[in-house]
């Protein structure tokens, strides 16, 4: 089921939560939405599912929410067949991983209830599904941290949602089972192809998760995108900053064939060191510090002509190819380079 | 000391356990001990008779009775007091949450002589309530509001620390699964709250069995009708009947006591079921 949102706003108090947001979610797409803390993912997650409202306006089309183009914007959070997952698994303590799962079915009306062989039936099938079989009798308290997710996984999905919401769902697990759980949660998608939204801080996580990423930076959206798209053609300073590593430079000399101060962004991957240069982009810098782990080596240079200092990412063979010495003089050239003069993106590539 | 440090993870053991201990023994065993050993002057016909008279088998009646009832009415009036007071925030709820405090504060014998005032049949309730047959004042009825009223901050006290711990994903978890609000507070909310409110319960309980000072003024004291047990203790030491009033103390001891274990025992199965 597809989701859309139409000029979304939210505030709390002075605080801007969301200011006019759009989102469109195709149906059967997992979609992350990534942005630092105080962006405004998590509010527009739970403007989704129904647990908060966005500020009323005149405008009848504004600040509204649909499935499937059907406006379900008036509809309470348990009307809208939506499955949320807390970041803190909000499990009932005092229930077994079984009624956990089965709460969803058994709180149904009389004439919409399952038989109670058929709710037993679909919490075995869905703990079996999250590989969590023989752990029906456990209380809460009684798992780990991976495994009360799956339950609160299990729980969110018994009630066969149209779509799942799932609010930093691995925020709270140490990192290898966060990324086992990653993987998992990628092949339940491809099982089930529930609509899916996770909101995330962690970009690796929604580059490597996610069909499409939304970026999102104080309560707006900045780009929306496939993970390839917006870390390659990154639409704004802050998508370039938030997604891996990068150098900020001033554009400095007349070198880079770019007028006036600008800002220069460059990954450290694309920064090539060079003995001997002709062409003209090259700028001399020496070398601070050289360090080589794994297959890359990163080399620490300071440029000669603005003494602003940044990182390259050197294969391990040129490195030793090149043989850099600490204090040495060397010349560099950027690969690919992307400059947003006054808040305008533009991109050259060079060398 | 370092090597005491290096043997234990929490040091002072000993000595805190020792102290502990002894002051629990101080202050509350050495009294009671005093009660049994005075009741020893008895023999077992006289200890017997003393406390099996009509008069106070009666008494047993009013006072646990009108306990029980305040406590058990407090249960859920404690529990949506201290619901409103952590989940809402309106004009005036510090000044609420300061009067929950009151009963502990005033002289059981004020609220005594106050409730009295207001119930009594020209009081400004009691004015009100005598056209439709209801009587407060002097009749068992009374003993069980001054009950009340002691025994309020209890209920409210124990249960607001852990209403305030509750963590609101619950019940929003509890609604997109599409529990009604009444689902969501029945089988949701209340069973982690229950521990506390049987706490509040027993607290609320406890205290009710050993007023005195509110309920004399209230309960006009009628032999065989509204006299209480602690009532009929400080008569017999009035008459000079020593052993006889040990001897009633010594009954409210156990009964209190197998009372309040019972309940213990209730709860810690409950809050293993919960597994906290």
């Amino acid at each position: 089921m597809s989701i859309e949102a139409r000029n979304i706003r939210k505030h709390f108090g002075d605080f801007t939560a969301l200011a006019g947001v759009d989102l469109k979610v195709e149906s059967g797409r997992l979609t992350a939405l990534l942005g630092p803390s105080g962006s405004g993912k998590t509010t527009l997650l739970r403007i989704i599912a129904g647990l908060e409202f966005p500020d009323v306006t005149d405008d009848p089309n504004s600040g509204r929410v649909f499935f499937h183009g059907k406006d379900v914007s008036d509809l309470p959070t348990g009307r809208r067949s939506v499955g949320f997952v807390f970041q803190h698994y909000a499990l009932f303590k005092h229930m077994t991983v079984f009624d956990n799962v089965a709460f969803g079915m058994t709180v149904r009306r009389r004439s919409e209830r399952p038989a109670r062989a058929d709710i037993a039936e679909r919490v075995r099938e869905l703990l079996s599904l999250m590989q969590l079989d023989g752990l029906e009798r456990r209380l809460p308290d009684q798992l780990s941290g991976g495994q009360r997710q799956r339950v609160a996984l299990a729980r969110a999905l018994a009630v066969q949602p149209k779509v799942l919401l799932l609010d930093e769902p691995f925020g709270a697990l140490d990192a290898q089972v966060r990324k086992d759980l990653r993987r998992w949660l990628r092949g339940l998608h491809e099982k089930l192809h529930v609509t899916t939204v996770f909101v995330t801080h962690d970009q690796e996580e929604a580059l490597e998760l996610a069909d499409e990423v939304v970026v999102m930076n104080n309560a707006r959206i900045e780009q929306v995108g496939d993970p390839q798209e917006v870390y390659d053609v990154p639409a704004s300073p802050f998508v370039i900053e938030f997604l891996g590593n990068v150098n900020r430079l001033e554009s400095g000399t007349g070198k880079l064939h770019v007028a006036g101060k600008d800002t220069l962004y460059v990954r450290p991957h694309d920064v090539d060191i060079r003995r001997d240069y002709d062409g003209e982009n090259a700028l001399p810098a020496r070398v601070l510090h050289v360090f080589s782990a794994g297959n890359y080596g990163r080399v620490t240079l300071r440029r000669l002509d603005t003494g602003e200092t940044f990182e390259a990412e050197v294969p391990r063979d040129r490195l030793s190819e090149l043989k850099l010495a600490d204090g040495e003089e060397v010349l560099v050239v950027f690969r690919h380079v992307r400059l947003f003069p006054k808040g305008k993106f533009y991109e050259t590539d060079i060398g | 000391m370092m090597r005491i440090k290096k043997r234990s993870v929490i040091p002072g053991f000993g000595l805190s356990v020792g102290f502990a201990l002894t002051y629990l023994s101080v202050i509350i065993l050495l009294p009671l001990a005093a009660t049994f050993i005075k009741t020893a002057d008895l023999s077992w016909t006289q200890f017997w008779s003393a406390v099996t008279s009509d008069r106070v088998l009666a008494s047993y009646k009013v006072t646990f009775g009108a306990s029980l009832a305040a406590a058990l009415f407090n249960m859920p009036c404690g529990l949506m007091l201290a619901w409103v007071l952590v989940r809402y925030d309106f004009v005036g709820r510090r000044v609420v949450d300061a009067l929950v405090d009151l009963p502990f504060a005033l002289p059981t014998a004020v609220a005594g002589i106050s409730l009295t005032s207001l119930y009594s049949t020209n009081g400004l309730f009691g004015k009100l309530l005598e056209p439709i047959g209801i009587k407060v004042a002097y009749t068992p009825i009374g003993i069980w509001v001054a009950l009340t009223f002691i025994g309020l901050p209890f209920v409210v006290r124990t249960v607001q620390p852990v209403l305030q711990e509750l963590e609101p994903e619950i019940e929003e978890a509890s609604a997109t699964l599409g529990a009604s609000r009444l689902q969501t507070i029945r089988r949701v909310v209340l069973p982690g709250l229950m521990p506390s409110v049987l706490t509040g319960f027993t607290l609320a309980f406890a205290r009710a069995i050993g007023e005195y000072g509110s309920v004399v003024f209230i309960s006009g004291n009628m032999p065989m009708r509204t006299e209480i047990t602690p009532l009929l203790i400080i008569t017999k030491l009035e008459q000079y009947e020593y052993a006889e009033a040990t001897a009633l103390a010594v009954v409210m001891l156990v009964i209190s006591f197998a009372l309040l274990l019972f309940i213990q025992i209730v709860q810690g199965r409950l809050q293993r079921r919960l597994g906290t």
